[in-house]
């Protein structure tokens, strides 16, 4: 079962406490932008198979959504950040590229 | 290719088992195809078939990473039917449906299509009223479908428990013809009859990185070398965000692991299959007397092939709800196999941005019984036909344009 660090209440959360909410950082766009920026943002997802950073509600617990990098391949958990940040954190960045040396990084 | 039949088997009987042929080759591949399938499963295997034999296109090399089969073809609860809601996925699946009916007469391979019958049991008052909405939709589109009540879902399937508590049976969509097949079988018989055709097909090869010029698709490289076409198919389910990566674009797709178990052998106690999609979980009785039990999807994204243990849980206990009967047996085994879900929960056939590339995918959690139909219609793509009306509302445009085949409201759970 996944467990996380929820950066908001530091609380180890099971997986069954937690509710997925899909892929993270993507940017939302608006009324005005192109049809094809629009619609990739709604539709359009990376869906990697290794390193990728998802949105996680802390739903049985402190009810707030927080950040986690994880590898979809080998379900490890390389960490967790506030949902308030706009790129994800370079000691986290650098953690992952120890643990995955060929990992591409981070990309929007 | 020697046919297989009745006086084959008394034949080899006679002289100790020895003529049988390799059912299909293992060739070395060819340094270009004039069509390159990725993915060995039932629908890659499909469309190299339905390729060769309807539209004459034989120089196909079917391209598989792991073993024929291995993925979610060998993985799923072999569930075959066609009572869906939008007039667009009755079309394929219902064609689908009627190729199972005659697959093993056309590919002279037993796949043991088994129109059992299928239960989809209507648990609350809102599944009532939409499954009634499904049976008349079914009927207007020629679907053979009917709503019966409670007491003859307890007729059909006697072991069930209409009484509840927590969600009482208040009736059923019946699909008569609706029912099993032999999973593996169905991928055998394909690779078989393709081989005969013609097609090759390469296991333990994957295709790593697609090479383009300025025209699109004029290549791939594999394992084992550089292989050139004009035309390259991706059929590979779950991994269809990684090759839809090798050629450059992404897909509104996410891949989850969905599980199923079955339970040890027991006497036959149920004939047919029924679903229960408000609880979650579907069951059937194989040939050997395990029960196969299909249950949730996992909500993240998951390359791993196992699921998680809650699901399992889930899953046995909203089933032993309606069957009583099963709550003493042993679980024999469980697995998982990674579904690529689109978000309108039906499938995508269709052309790329990348010109030459055409991709197969988003079947989600109920792929197996759209194999043939899929087959068909994929060849139908990419051999550029006459009609092509059972691919086209499946395409990749449809999210851009707000044409969705909604069947994720429809079901109201993952099928």
């Amino acid at each position: 079962m996944l467990k996380f660090e929820c950066p908001n209440c530091k609380f180890i959360a099971d997986e069954t406490e937690l509710s997925p909410g899909g892929e993270a950082h993507i940017t939302r766009e608006s009324g005005s932008s192109s049809d094809k920026k629009f619609s990739s943002y709604l539709f359009e997802r990376k869906n990697p198979r290794g390193v990728h950073f998802e949105r996680w509600l802390h739903q049985f617990g402190c009810g707030k959504w927080f950040i986690a990098a994880r590898c979809t391949f080998t379900m490890e958990v390389f960490g967790t950040y506030s949902a308030q940040t706009l790129k994800p954190p370079g000691a986290l960045l650098r953690k992952i590229k120890s643990r995955r040396p060929e990992w591409e990084g981070f990309l929007k | 290719m020697k046919r297989y039949s009745v006086f084959s088997l008394f034949r080899e009987a006679m002289r100790s088992n020895e003529g049988w042929e390799k059912a299909w080759e293992s060739p070395k591949p060819k340094s270009s195809y004039d069509v390159i399938v990725v993915g060995a499963g039932g629908h890659g295997l499909a469309t190299a078939y339905y390729l060769a034999k309807n539209h004459g296109i034989t120089n196909v090399g079917v391209f598989e990473k792991g073993w024929l089969g291995g993925g979610n073809t060998g993985r799923n609860t072999t569930i075959i039917r066609s009572n869906y809601l939008q007039e667009e996925s009755t079309a394929i699946y219902e064609k689908s449906r009627s190729l199972y009916e005659n697959l093993s007469q056309d590919l002279n391979y037993n796949i043991m299509f088994s129109p059992r019958g299928v239960m989809m049991l209507c648990q609350t008052e809102h599944e009532l009223r939409a499954m009634k909405r499904t049976a008349h939709a079914n009927r207007l589109h020629g679907v053979k479908t009917e709503l019966v009540g409670p007491h003859r879902v307890k007729d059909i399937v006697p072991i069930i428990n209409i009484n509840g508590p927590r969600f009482p049976v208040l009736g059923g969509l019946w699909q008569p013809r609706g029912g099993t097949a032999r999973h593996d079988a169905v991928a055998w018989g394909y690779a078989r009859a393709a081989t005969d055709l013609g097609v090759d097909i390469i296991e333990k090869c994957a295709v790593t990185a697609v090479i383009k010029d300025k025209n699109g698709v004029s290549g791939v490289e594999t394992d084992q070398g550089t292989i050139k076409t004009k035309k390259l198919c991706i059929v590979v389910a779950g991994h269809s965000g990684e090759l839809a990566n090798m050629c450059g674009f992404r897909l509104p797709v996410e891949s989850v692991a969905l599980q199923a178990l079955v339970s040890e052998p027991i006497k036959p106690v149920i004939n047919c299959v029924v679903m229960a999609n408000t609880v979650h979980g579907y069951m059937s009785q194989s040939d050997k007397g395990e029960l196969v039990i299909g249950g949730g999807a996992d909500g993240y994204n998951n390359f791993t092939q196992r699921g998680s243990f809650q699901h399992v849980e889930e899953t046995v206990t909203a089933l032993i709800e309606t069957f009583p009967i099963i709550s003493r047996l042993k679980n024999l085994r469980q697995w998982g196999g990674i579904v690529d879900m689109t978000g309108d929960r039906s499938p995508i056939i269709s052309k790329t941005p990348v010109e030459g590339a055409f991709i197969n995918c988003g079947w989600g959690t109920g792929g197996f019984k759209a194999i043939p139909g899929s087959g068909w219609a994929t060849a139908e793509l990419v051999a550029d036909a006459q009609t092509q009306e059972l691919a086209a509302p499946f395409s990749l445009s449809r999210f851009k344009e707000g044409r969705m085949i909604d069947e994720s409201v429809a079901a109201a759970v993952a099928h």
